[in-house]
């Protein structure tokens, strides 16, 4: 599953077919600091991720 | 899958600081709420009174300018061009189409054509950190906007864990200035006009999660100037906090314009401002120009920095890998 990450735009592809929560786990980042945006749409970290979707992870920090 | 907690239907996001999930439209009545409840409880202004937002392309004050627009508010954009390379030139562009797309009216202010520096010029030419010239020149001409169109209020989109982490870094340093100083509303006086922060019981999660759904383009990248800042580390450390107890945080901040803002409100004594001696603004210096006059006139007599050239090793390295290295600016 590719997943696009944020700050710098870049994709990595991971394992599919487990939720959210485990997926920000897996890439480091924390869930309070992050949306994720599954096929379009906002999704909660249970939200089980299935390959093949397209899924954006936003950092949601900003320090102006 | 988790369920909204008001009607039962698929949640779009969860949020342990109210311990719920919520459906998109739960999600939109919850944050309109939070503004609502912000803005009666701290007066912050009234239904008649003429707003201008100060809009950056950003989350926060997009989504205040789409919510204040929801409730019926007449509400104005201001954008100040900071000649921040190409991070401003997407931000005026994501601003103007926002307010396009909305009918809404957006003031421009463009520093290097109206005022002849740029962020990363005076930055260079007067050995500020970058987040600190931009902060001063921001103050000044959204004060001096609002004051000049007649607007009654001047509203920005500081939302909680913006102000948490000032409180934060403040209360390190018990800076009771500052700390009496910080409110969610800042009441016209001494030449400057009134100011509110209507996102105050809001968190930056929130305002992102309101852009996505609400199909708001926004800057997602963090300015190249700000990485690595201190408010950046103060957000961190309690975000570690937050991750560990939910809700600490609004507790913290909240809690604080609650009980001790009170107790600092008269503790400090300070002097009246005087005009400053070139635009009139307030100042603290009599006889003397005002610091963003004093900026102005430093910078604009400088020759044009390039933003990357005033970066650190991690915001070159970001800038770098979001908009390339210009030619002919190579490290190698």
């Amino acid at each position: 599953m590719i997943v696009h990450l944020r700050q710098p735009r870049r994709e990595v592809d991971v394992r599919g077919g487990r939720p959210a929560r485990a997926v920000l786990n897996e890439l480091g980042l924390a869930a309070e600091g992050h949306i994720v945006i599954c096929n379009g749409t906002l999704v909660p970290s249970d939200t089980v991720l299935a390959e093949g979707d397209q899924v954006e992870i936003r950092p949601v920090v900003s320090g102006g | 899958m988790s369920k909204c907690r008001s009607c039962r239907e698929p949640a779009v996001i969860d949020l342990p600081r109210h311990n719920a999930n919520f459906c998109a439209e739960h999600f939109i009545q919850l944050c309109l709420r939070q503004m609502r409840r912000a803005i009666e409880d701290f007066s912050m202004f009234g239904p008649s009174d003429r707003l201008l937002v100060a809009v950056s392309g950003g989350k926060d004050s997009l989504a205040l300018w789409d919510m204040l627009h929801m409730e019926g508010y007449s509400a104005d954009g201001l954008y100040v061009g900071l000649g921040i390379g190409e991070y401003s030139d997407e931000s005026g562009r994501i601003v103007r189409q926002f307010a396009a797309e909305r009918g809404l009216v957006l003031q421009e202010i463009d520093l290097r054509n109206e005022y002849g520096f740029d962020i990363p010029t005076a930055s260079r030419a007067t050995r500020r950190v970058p987040c600190s010239a931009c902060g001063l020149s921001k103050r000044h001409l959204f004060d001096d906007a609002a004051k000049r169109g007649g607007y009654d209020v001047l509203v920005t989109g500081h939302n909680l864990d913006d102000e948490a982490a000032v409180l934060f870094g403040n209360t390190l340093r018990w800076d009771v200035e500052y700390l009496r100083r910080q409110s969610p509303v800042l009441p016209a006086g001494g030449g400057f006009g009134r100011k509110a922060k209507p996102l105050v019981r809001l968190t930056e999660r929130e305002m992102a999660a309101w852009c996505v759904v609400r199909g708001i383009d926004y800057v997602i990248e963090e300015c190249p100037m700000a990485i690595g800042n201190r408010h950046l580390a103060y957000k961190e450390a309690l975000a570690g906090i937050e991750r560990s107890s939910p809700g600490v945080t609004a507790s913290f901040f909240l809690g604080y314009l609650d009980r001790m803002a009170p107790l600092l409100a008269a503790a400090v004594e300070h002097d009246d401002p005087v005009p400053c001696r070139r635009c009139g603004a307030p100042t603290s210096a009599e006889g003397e120009d005002c610091a963003f006059c004093r900026l102005a006139t430093t910078s604009s007599s400088h020759d044009p920095v390039p933003v990357r050239v005033v970066l650190d090793r991690r915001g070159r390295k970001a800038f770098d890998e979001q908009w390339g290295v210009p030619e002919g600016e190579s490290d190698g």
